[in-house]
């Protein structure tokens, strides 16, 4: 699901968020109103479009039958505005009562406002069905936010590609990925898409080093302490230093953006113009509408995925993924129960299968729901975040704002060729300082 | 504002020396004076303060904290982030991208356009559409034209596929992706945009010349070139010397455009202060450091523009239009 990212560029927005900012945040009302019991709940969210609006707006209806008293008040907003439109609004006095949450390091630095509310005491008998994916929505213990799908990344390959160049089975490890990136270059096909333009696909490669290169551990306090000054992030630099020298990208690819238009290196895996992609499990959803909808149904099956190779020597789990979710907040003065009540309601088995099998989120918060995964890539998919001992989350979310994008933009530069492995750990470590 | 003022004390002065005895009237004119000052210049002078004063002093107090646009303003800096923004090596070479692009206007798009001016005021057929034609580009908004352009200059799209018809296959470039080529690259798509603006600028300016000064020179025997050189560019000053300060503001203010098309990459070789500021403000939450960029921007901006009024607008200014533009 491409709204599910931050970063996603679509830059024309930057203005409409400029003027959004602008025009405050009028349009929220707190809920709790009138006497007579009943209440609005005012939602913000970044699904704007069809079909996961669709699938909200579904749910809502459904709610407010099984619930007469509670109704809603959605408000849509593109996904670009969005964290300038919540930013002000958290800032302000009149904060929506549910809002769209990236959790992680995102929602620490939103925790600063002191309106986001501690779902703890309402969502504590049921959380545990998430597993333990709801944990990277606590801080400090407490649940500001309850993911309603999971994403993880990994390469999106097309079959056919790869058997044109006398592949036969998906790369296990690091030197397979490049002796078949070897073959496919022999074959005229691109290997490997990436939509640097827009610097957190790039950042996907260092994330994923990282994530081979240090113990569990190590990058669990890496994100507790906001510091990379484990030699292992070095190593990670270094990783993707030694990967770009294999020349595995499109042309050009310095300002391909990931998702947008048929250029993109979405479009171009979708268009069989490259045989790899390293992107979260949502790609399918953004590819579906980048090439004609004859061409993606013929095509459907030649799409795979492969989990992000293993590092040989590297001290870190091969087994452990790179990803993230999507989710809702409540403000402080959102009417409780109701708010956390409604969130519970979007993680039903029923409410679940309905976001995976028509909204297309990506993987569903509830495994109960993960029956509804209709690719066979995204069962693929399921496997694996079966066996991880341990999901990390993309670090330029996990870590503060500032601290993320400071880690993308230096892994920007090393793609362009204008860092070095010592300048990534040097960014992350002086944003951290800012803290 | 301190020329009105001045007018007005002016105009009241010999009043007072002539006609002692009419007080009463003179206090009921100047109240209605007062009167009408507030009512014509209060709105203005209030949407003024309110939304270009007031945000540049809070951009400003901003600053001087380390402040992600959360929670109260609580850690004071100092000049800290002021400090950090101008040793800020990314911060220096946007600057330079965007005096680059000044110097690139004057150099390349004011000859043209001056040239450009002087063909389309000859009377010739087509010449009204003609110049529609160089002004249509600057009607469309920036967002449309980084999206236009976008899609000519994809790698194998449309400039490049020109470039190889026309032989010159050589030529073609990683117009974007290319970090020694991307600023220029803009400065095309720039002077693209805004090069009709310039031209309809410098043929309001033509047509201000009188004729009788062409007739005669031409009676005189003087060469066409003479003519130009001696009495259409001189004459021609005052409005270049207003393209100059519109090119030179608009360069250093330069954003839209790149945003969208890079987003000031890659590895910030086309970045520019104002994608400087938006990056650091609201795409890295650091609201304090971003507000400091904004506050360096406005302060090189205004000194520009201070200059430039004082020494260069000034001689047009005076006595041709009104003292109060000043």
């Amino acid at each position: 699901m491409r709204s599910s990212r931050k970063y996603v560029a679509v830059a024309a927005a930057a203005a409409a968020a400029l003027a959004l900012a602008a025009c405050g945040s009028s349009g929220s009302s707190s809920g709790g109103n009138s006497a007579s019991g009943k209440i609005t709940l005012t939602w913000w969210s970044n699904a704007n479009a069809n079909p996961l609006l669709g699938v909200f707006q579904k749910l809502m209806k459904e709610y407010h039958a099984s619930h007469p008293k509670v109704s809603f008040s959605y408000v849509p907003i593109q996904n670009e505005s969005y964290d300038t439109k919540i930013q002000v609004a958290l800032q302000g006095d009149n904060p929506p009562d549910i809002f769209f949450q990236r959790g992680g390091g995102y929602m620490a630095t939103q925790l600063k406002s002191g309106k986001l509310e501690n779902l703890t005491p309402y969502v504590s008998s049921w959380i545990s069905e998430l597993g333990a994916e709801a944990a990277a929505w606590q801080i400090n213990g407490r649940q500001y936010g309850i993911p309603y799908d999971l994403h993880s990344v990994g390469f999106w390959y097309r079959k056919d590609l790869f058997a044109r160049a006398g592949i036969t089975s998906p790369p296990a490890t690091m030197p397979e990925l490049e002796s078949d990136i070897v073959k496919l270059k022999a074959a005229h096909i691109v290997p490997i898409a990436v939509g640097s333009k827009d610097q957190w696909p790039d950042a996907f490669y260092y994330d994923y080093f990282a994530v081979r290169e240090c113990s569990i551990a190590t990058l669990k306090s890496a994100i507790k302490t906001v510091s990379a000054s484990n030699p292992c992030f070095l190593k990670a630099g270094s990783d993707v230093t030694a990967f770009m020298a294999k020349n595995p990208f499109q042309p050009a690819f310095l300002n391909t953006p990931a998702q947008v238009g048929a250029g993109s290196s979405a479009g171009l895996v979708a268009s069989g113009k490259a045989a790899m992609e390293l992107q979260g499990d949502w790609d399918p959803s953004v590819m579906e509408a980048l090439v004609p909808s004859s061409q993606w149904k013929a095509d459907i099956n030649d799409i795979g995925w492969f989990p992000f190779p293993a590092v040989p020597g590297a001290p870190g789990n091969s087994q452990v993924l790179l990803g993230g979710g999507d989710g809702n907040s409540c403000s402080t003065s959102a009417p409780e129960p109701a708010c956390a009540d409604f969130l519970e309601y979007l993680e039903t088995a029923s409410s679940q299968k309905l976001l995976v099998a028509t909204a297309n989120v990506g993987l569903p918060a509830n495994p109960a729901a993960s029956s509804a995964l209709t690719l066979p890539a995204e069962q693929t998919i399921l496997a694996a975040t079966k066996q991880t001992p341990y999901i990390q989350e993309y670090f330029d979310l996990a870590w503060p704002t500032n601290v993320g994008s400071a880690l993308d933009a230096a892994v920007a530069n090393m793609f362009a060729g204008k860092a070095t492995p010592q300048d990534i750990v040097s960014a992350i470590n002086q944003a951290a300082a800012q803290q | 504002m301190t020329e009105l003022r001045d007018a007005t004390a002016a105009a009241e002065q010999p009043a007072a020396a002539v006609a002692p005895l009419s007080q009463p009237a003179r206090r009921r004119r100047s109240r209605r004076e007062l009167v009408e000052l507030v009512v014509l210049l209060g709105p203005a002078l209030t949407l003024f303060a309110g939304f270009v004063l007031l945000p540049i002093g809070i951009a400003a107090y901003y600053g001087l904290f380390n402040w992600s646009g959360y929670g109260p303003l609580s850690d004071f800096t100092g000049l800290h982030n002021y400090r950090l923004v101008l040793a800020d090596p990314v911060f220096r070479a946007s600057l330079w991208h965007n005096v680059i692009i000044a110097l690139l206007s004057l150099i390349i798009q004011l000859p043209i356009s001056i040239a450009i001016a002087l063909l389309l005021n000859r009377r010739m057929r087509g010449g009204s559409f003609l110049r529609m034609a160089v002004f249509a580009p600057y009607v469309v908004s920036q967002a449309t034209t980084a999206v236009l352009w976008l899609l000519l200059l994809e790698p194998g799209g449309f400039v490049d596929e020109l470039l190889k018809a026309a032989g010159l296959g050589g030529l073609v470039q990683d117009w974007l992706a290319d970090p020694t080529i991307v600023l220029y690259t803009m400065f095309v798509v720039l002077t693209w945009q805004f090069i009709g603006f310039g031209i309809i600028l410098l043929l309001a300016g033509l047509q201000g010349i009188p004729r009788e000064l062409h007739e005669a020179a031409g009676i005189d025997g003087a060469s066409a070139w003479a003519t130009t050189r001696h009495i259409t560019l001189p004459l021609l000053g005052p409005t270049i010397r207003i393209w100059i300060f519109l090119s030179m503001i608009g360069s250093l203010q330069v954003f839209d455009l790149v945003w969208i098309m890079t987003l000031g990459g890659p590895a910030d070789a086309s970045s520019t202060m104002v994608s400087y500021m938006i990056f650091f403000g609201f795409h890295s939450l650091e609201f304090g450091y971003g507000s400091a960029a904004a506050v360096i921007l406005f302060v090189i901006s205004f000194a520009f523009a201070f200059l430039y009024q004082r020494f260069a607008l000034r001689r047009d200014t005076e006595g041709a239009l009104t003292r109060a533009v000043r």
